[in-house]
């Protein structure tokens, strides 16, 4: 059975299980980018964070986004997954493992998808840190 | 006819509550839906993002009875 490709979950990431998942003998090549929660942030200590989604449209970005990269870079495979909820410093925030022939689809693929993510995909950060809490606000 | 709005992030807290009905004419557009909101919330503007069903839209689609409009500010995942 296919596993999904795509999960938004308060669950944690095995990232040994996802690079298993989509390796196949056409594989050459696996980039993983993996976000973490940061602890410092110039004099601020983050103490935690809250991650909210829009999950059934998130999902669906997400979703989109993944087909793109296949197709845009001819990638052999794609997984991404996005955890919500209640995190502490050094937790995974996010995993993209990108699976391809050779090496430069894989970079590219990876880095085109963290990059949409933080533009389009329906998910806000709060932050608490050593000055209160406040919501992190995206480049748009 | 209702439109189911959502907000989410800061506008859920400013909008005081993640999900309410609103009542607009038929016939009406995103927009007109956006200013009732931008009325009635002050905070949520300018910087909205906006989705309908669950997409984002690039034009001022007509509304119908029963679609579901999402407000947030911009996004930071990853």
């Amino acid at each position: 059975m296919t596993m999904a490709r795509v999960k938004v979950t308060k669950d944690d990431f095995s990232i040994d299980e996802a690079c298993r998942e989509i390796t196949t003998s056409r594989t050459g090549g696996i980039v993983t980018f993996i976000g973490v929660v940061r602890g410092e942030d110039g004099d601020e200590r983050t103490e935690s964070i809250e991650i909210e989604a829009y999950e059934e449209m998130a999902t669906k970005e997400l979703e989109s986004l993944r087909e793109q990269a296949i197709r845009k870079y001819g990638l052999e495979d794609l997984s991404i997954i996005h955890r919500v909820g209640q995190l502490f410093p050094g937790d995974n925030i996010v995993l993209i493992v990108a699976a391809g022939a050779h090496r430069p689809e894989c970079f590219e693929a990876a880095r085109f998808i963290i990059e949409r993510i933080k533009k389009l995909v329906p998910i806000w950060k709060r932050e608490t840190s050593s000055s209160g809490k406040k919501w992190v606000e995206g480049e748009h | 006819m209702r439109i189911r709005v959502l907000f989410f992030a800061s506008y859920r807290e400013l909008a005081g509550s993640g999900e309410t009905w609103l009542e607009v004419e038929e016939g009406s557009r995103l927009g007109d839906l956006t200013q009732e909101v931008n009325d009635r919330y002050q905070g949520i503007r300018d910087r909205a993002l906006v989705a309908v069903n669950g997409r984002y839209v690039e034009d001022d689609p007509i509304l119908i009875e029963g679609d579901e409009v999402a407000f947030f500010p911009p996004v930071s995942g990853g």
